[in-house]
């Protein structure tokens, strides 16, 4: 039982990770009706960003933290307009593509400048890990947990009550009447992306502090896929949902299968229940229904 | 000489022909010369190229018929390949059962697979179907690792080279003659079929498959369809490609391989199959460039040499942003607007 209660804990805390990273997803495919398949490879250049501000240039971790999350902002701007931008209108195969070569040039970009071997941050937490019970977690973990369930606070609040919250919420539920009211759509584009982004940075901050940052990060990137389609792709709530739930299912079916069949479960029993529940329900469990017309 | 100004056909039978003029037939004829005589001048590192890159463009014309005709996208074609390899390899390797019917199998229990994965395609569109996809990807190539009694898990599987009525075909000599007629074979195929009452399936779904079931196309059987002869095709070339390289391990047929795939049909052109053997020749000629270049370069900045393999994914991966944002109708839409300049050179205004 205590077994039990471990892995579900261990399972959330990766959950919440995968939302934070699924939230990216789902802002930029609200906004833009863009699925970024490199949003690993954006978690990853964050994780790398930060680690050359507070290792190789020695700034303090709080100031490095956020002169991070602005430059992860910035490259999230730059990859709109130099990449998405002349794409607009292209059909969905140019899209994934053009992501997925994105996700290609940015981990070939951070393996030229700082290798393949696994970089560690300084420790910012203790070690020790907190018990509660018989359970134990480490204070790096519930960093992660606690810093993501801000962010979701941060987020719903921003959608909800800012101007430009509103109005990216106004651009996906409709381009062409939120342009004409006024909305320019290139900018809630743009800030999206920069948004998205900025997200994913933070994600690839709270792994880099529980597990160390390697090139191979951007492998989040996919296992989060499971949990945006599980959750629909265009909603928030869903994703927060859908990433706590592969979270947990990932820790249980590494902790009981494999064993079983000798390692690899983790990886494969998210796509697995991913594929039924696309049999079922086409758009996810929160999911918009597209309707079509000729 | 005369200057040719326009095709004009008074057939029907001209009109469907799979070349329609003298001059294609001339130089297509030419082209099956020179693939014949190429292997008696070259060195086995080109016919070593010439192997991998017709097994490839036997893949990726079975790519294309999915993804540039059906445009359904599938991000598990590596996957598929690797059925269709591990099936005939087992065949051959454990029952020793001849070639061509093992190869033959090989290419129908892969497609059989490809349509079970193809099932979400009745309900899924767009990005769900991709995503779809690579879960399969996904899933196969879990079983590839785990079921160590057939695939040999990761330390592979070892099949000899195959013998077709007691010719063995093993070596890159010997073997280019199989897999190049194995190419030219589906390749021509693949132009018979959508040419025909597939290929406007195919087609109409892919432009808009809600007037296409208004006319009568049934939807979901055609969509299998595609996801089955795709398959077959990949398991066809797995088939071959396990016969060549003897030892195949699940790090042949993983995710990047399936992109690798899309790439090349992106490069050449969707909806081309001359595109798709550009393609194929294109991103299978990349990585052996740069290693020449890398290795004229390197000596000047030996760091290079450590940064080799990050160097050939990053132009791998520029290499598809700049055709997408660049030339989004492929290597074949630069071959028609060439071949055309030349047509009427040198009024070409």
């Amino acid at each position: 039982m205590n077994y039990f209660i471990q892995l579900i804990v261990s399972g959330v805390v990766l959950g919440s990770i995968y939302a934070l990273i699924a939230l990216g997803f789902v802002l930029i495919y609200k906004a833009t009706r863009v699925l970024n398949f490199a949003q690993g490879e954006l978690l990853m250049a964050g994780a790398y960003i930060a680690f050359a501000l507070t290792v190789q240039l020695h700034i303090p971790f709080w100031s490095a933290f956020f002169i991070a999350m602005l430059l992860c902002a910035l490259l999230g701007l730059i990859i709109e307009i130099l990449i998405l931008k002349p794409l607009i209108g292209e059909p969905i195969i140019s899209i994934v593509m053009i992501t997925i070569g994105l996700s290609i040039v940015l981990k070939a970009i951070v393996e030229m400048i700082w290798g393949t071997e696994t970089r560690v941050y300084p420790a910012i937490f203790s070690t020790q890990p907190i018990t509660l019970g018989a359970i134990s977690v480490s204070k790096s973990s519930l960093f992660s947990l606690g810093a993501a369930i801000t962010l979701f606070i941060i987020f719903h609040l921003f959608f909800k009550f800012s101007s430009t919250g509103i109005a990216m919420r106004a651009v996906a539920d409709d381009q062409q009447a939120a342009q004409s009211m006024g909305i320019n759509i290139k900018k809630i584009f743009a800030i999206s992306w920069m948004v998205a982004a900025l997200v994913a940075g933070i994600g690839g901050i709270l792994i880099g502090n529980m597990n160390g940052i390697n090139v191979s990060l951007g492998m989040f990137g996919l296992k989060v896929f499971p949990a945006v389609i599980l959750g629909g792709l265009d909603s928030v709530p869903g994703a927060i949902i859908g990433g706590i739930t592969i979270g947990v299912l990932e820790s249980l079916s590494g902790g009981y299968l494999d064993p079983l069949v000798g390692g690899g479960v983790k990886m494969v029993a998210p796509f697995a229940i991913l594929l039924v529940i696309l049999l079922i329900k086409p758009y996810g469990l929160f999911g918009t229904e597209e309707i079509e017309k000729v | 000489m005369a200057i040719k100004c326009g095709i004009f056909k008074t057939s029907y039978r001209s009109d469907m022909a799979m070349w329609q003029t003298k001059n294609s037939r001339f130089w297509m004829a030419l082209f099956f010369i020179g693939l014949i005589v190429f292997p008696f001048f070259v060195s086995k590192y080109f016919l070593y190229m010439a192997n991998i890159i017709a097994i490839g463009v036997i893949a990726a014309v079975g790519l294309n018929i999915l993804t540039g005709f059906a445009g359904q996208i599938s991000l598990g074609h590596g996957a598929f390949i690797g059925v269709g390899a591990y099936f005939a390899g087992y065949l051959t390797s454990q029952f020793n059962i001849n070639f061509i019917p093992a190869f033959i199998a090989g290419g129908l229990v892969t497609a059989v697979v490809g349509m079970f994965f193809g099932l979400p395609s009745l309900r899924l569109k767009g990005f769900y179907l991709a995503i779809a996809t690579m879960a399969a990807q996904f899933i196969l190539a879990f079983v590839f690792i785990h079921l160590r009694s057939v695939t040999g898990g990761s330390q592979g599987m070892i099949v000899s080279p195959p013998e077709i009525a007691g010719f063995s075909f093993d070596s890159d000599f010997r073997y280019y003659f199989l897999s190049i007629g194995t190419a030219i074979v589906m390749t021509l195929a693949a132009k018979n079929l959508i040419r025909g009452k597939f290929g406007r399936a195919f087609m109409a779904i892919r432009d808009n498959y809600i007037a296409a079931k208004t006319m009568g196309v049934n939807i979901f059987l055609y969509k299998i369809i595609a996801f089955g002869i795709s398959s077959f095709y990949a398991g066809i070339a797995g088939a071959l490609w396990a016969h060549y390289i003897q030892i195949i391990t699940p790090e042949h047929f993983t995710f990047s391989v399936s992109i690798e795939y899309l790439a090349i049909i992106i490069i050449g052109g969707l909806g081309s199959l001359l595109g798709t053997v550009f393609g194929t020749i294109f991103i299978m000629v990349l990585p052996e460039f740069l290693r020449f270049i890398n290795g004229i370069v390197s000596l000047h900045y030996p760091m290079l040499v450590n940064m080799f393999d990050a160097i050939r994914e990053g132009s791998f991966g520029l290499a598809i942003i700049g055709f997408l944002i660049f030339e989004p109708d492929g290597l074949a839409a630069r071959w028609k607007t060439i071949k055309n300049y030349w047509k009427l050179w040198p009024y070409s205004y």
